[in-house]
């Protein structure tokens, strides 16, 4: 703390140029936290997937419906301890851009299924004892102001009431939430009850979506899954099964490879501040020879020089580092808004902070480390003297 | 008195290319503490390289200097540093001050390798500013100075570590008579009121005239016998 002040000197001689090249460092990571906060988004799935659960689809689409009456015989192969079911129901509520996840459930095998979410008891009996209720993330509860015990409205692009229109109404009997904020992000949802939709809507009936199965054992689970599918295989309704897992890689995988065209932009962009804040830092510490051979002769030992050239270096990235991220967090309730939950929901995680610390000092070191050599090898009569 | 700086046979070559310079021909001197000595001599006399020997800049090729009873002349790079900073003040014609930093803070600047806690380190820069009248200049920058202003900064950065030795490159080479006069009574105030050493490298003789001894250097070596102010 004490050679603060040097330090803060030392960055801030030449402000303009200082705060120029601050301000490229601060984009560069506000940037790095926006992409990276694409990327956690995209793989949320993946990373919050559970090893003994299996997803079983339709063998060509994931689209096409399957029956229901499967649940009973996958229940039946060695190895499953649960099988719980989804429908899509293609919500839009109040326009266009209020789009989010609503699936069609049986509610105890469901939220048996996913352990991760949190529902209180008196939440969850509510939703298994009310055909028309419903269950909605906490987030989405506040997005909109719902209150619990009100009237949900929802339209669906997909499917009609008997009555011919796509006008939906549920109760919203409870909430859903995680504490794990990579969880949290799979709880923008509602989940409603499949007694009821699968009684009040036209077409459809008996079909779901898709099964999700828990093995007793994730090593088993490539075996069971050739099991469930080797039932209905030739029948008209044939099923894939996959472990979650890789079926929500495989689902990000269809948008696009998004870790690969995050590293590959984030290279670029690193690249470019490295040689930006390289050669800053370079003509910095050229143009202040005489005042290091001061120091020198004030009895700054080499030692020493080396480590203001490159507490200075730290300095500049963590500095702008941090405000870059800041700057990431502060967008992300913008732009998580502006996506009208077509998109996972995006937040700037614990590792996102540390990876980009861990950026900051790797690039202090490189920009850092050629100065404060040339800065600790110089020669005071020298430097004095100006050769 | 006894002598605070001992140099014996002290000989400095450089090698520009492949010239080879020899700066310094078998100096012998002695410096009594609480001396104040003027070196005088012509341009390329060997005066400031002298003086860098004695303040720890730079090591000789050949000789023995002993200062405060440690021998310097064969001190690593890391010992010398530590060695100047708790021995010697140094003085330079062009300040050297750091223009991003306040008087105070350039003043500060050898305590910080000190054990002193910040609050003391103010307070004894403080003191340093006050012995050279500037206590009401300690938050202006150097531009913000006059040069006899900004030298007396610098005079009091090199006294606000006490160290036992000042070294003076030119101090007043850079100002005008009446400044110039006014730095040197400074110097003799700190030599006959603080007992420091001083050690003073000048073109001019009325500077040289401030001084107890002067000394004169002419192509590397010493002359015969010292001229006493």
């Amino acid at each position: 703390m004490r050679y603060l002040p040097l330090l803060w000197a030392g960055l801030f001689r030449k402000k303009t140029r200082t705060i120029l090249t601050l301000l490229s460092i601060v984009v560069a990571f506000a940037l790095f936290g926006l992409l990276q906060a694409v990327e956690v988004a995209f793989e949320s799935g993946a990373d919050s997937a559970d090893a003994k659960r299996l997803l079983t689809t339709a063998r060509y689409s994931i689209i096409e419906p399957l029956p229901m009456a499967y649940l009973r015989r996958i229940e039946q192969v060695p190895g499953v301890v649960g099988v719980a079911y989804a429908d899509w129901f293609g919500a839009r509520y109040q326009n266009e851009s209020n789009a989010f996840p609503v699936f069609a459930v049986e509610p105890a095998r469901y939220l048996d299924m996913y352990p991760e979410f949190t529902v209180s008891r008196e939440h969850r009996e509510a939703f298994a004892k009310t055909r028309t209720g419903a269950l909605a993330g906490q987030r989405l509860v506040d997005r909109f102001g719902w209150k619990v015990g009100q009237k949900l409205p929802i339209n669906s692009e997909i499917h009609p009431k008997t009555d011919g229109t796509m006008s939906w109404e549920f109760d919203l009997v409870g909430l859903i939430d995680a504490d794990d904020p990579a969880v949290r992000g799979n709880t923008d949802m509602v989940l409603i009850n499949v007694a009821y939709f699968d009684e009040a809507r036209q077409v459809g009936r008996g079909k779901t979506g898709w099964y999700i199965v828990r093995v007793a054992d994730s090593s088993q689970a490539r075996g069971i899954s050739a099991s469930i599918d080797a039932l209905f295989m030739n029948s008209p309704d044939e099923t894939k099964t996959q472990p979650e897992k890789e079926f929500a890689l495989g689902f990000a995988k269809q948008i696009g490879d998004i870790g690969a065209l995050v590293s590959r932009i984030l290279v670029a962009v690193f690249f470019t501040i490295l040689i930006l804040t390289g050669n800053t830092m370079a003509q910095s510490i050229r143009e202040r020879i005489p005042e290091l051979a001061i120091l020198k002769t004030l009895g700054f030992s080499d030692g020493k020089i080396t480590a203001l050239v490159l507490a200075e270096a730290v300095l500049l990235l963590f500095l702008g580092g941090g405000l870059g991220m800041a700057a990431a967090v502060a967008a992300m309730p913008g732009l998580n808004g502006a996506t009208g939950g077509r998109f996972p929901p995006l937040f700037v995680g614990l590792d996102t902070w540390l990876l980009a610390g861990a950026i900051a000092a790797g690039v202090a070191l490189i920009i850092g480390l050629p100065p404060a050599w040339r800065a600790s090898r110089l020669k005071i009569v020298d430097a004095l003297s100006g050769h | 008195m006894d002598a605070l700086v001992e140099i014996r046979g002290v000989t400095k070559v450089y090698h520009r290319g492949r010239e080879r310079i020899e700066a310094l021909h078998g100096i012998d001197l002695d410096i009594p503490g609480g001396d104040f000595v003027a070196l005088m001599g012509p341009s390329g006399s060997g005066k400031t390289t002298l003086l860098n020997l004695i303040g720890g800049l730079d090591s000789p090729t050949d000789g023995t200097i002993v200062v405060a009873g440690r021998r310097i002349d064969r001190l690593s790079g890391g010992d010398l540093a530590a060695w100047r900073a708790a021995h010697v003040g140094f003085v330079f014609q062009f300040y050297n001050l750091l223009p991003a930093l306040s008087a105070q803070r350039n003043v500060e600047l050898p305590l910080l390798l000190t054990d002193l806690p910040a609050a003391e380190r103010r307070r004894r820069a403080g003191i340093a500013l006050t012995l050279v009248g500037l206590a009401d200049r300690a938050r202006h920058r150097p531009r913000e100075l006059s040069g006899g202003q900004e030298q007396r900064v610098a005079i009091a950065r090199a006294i606000v570590s006490d160290p036992t030795l000042l070294v003076c490159d030119e101090p007043t080479g850079d100002l005008d008579r009446a400044t110039a006069d006014d730095v040197l009574r400074l110097l003799q105030m700190l030599n006959r009121e603080h007992g420091k050493t001083i050690v003073m490298v000048t073109h001019d003789p009325k500077a040289a005239e401030y001084a107890r001894r002067r000394l004169h250097l002419d192509k590397g070596t010493m002359a015969a016998e010292p001229i006493p102010a």
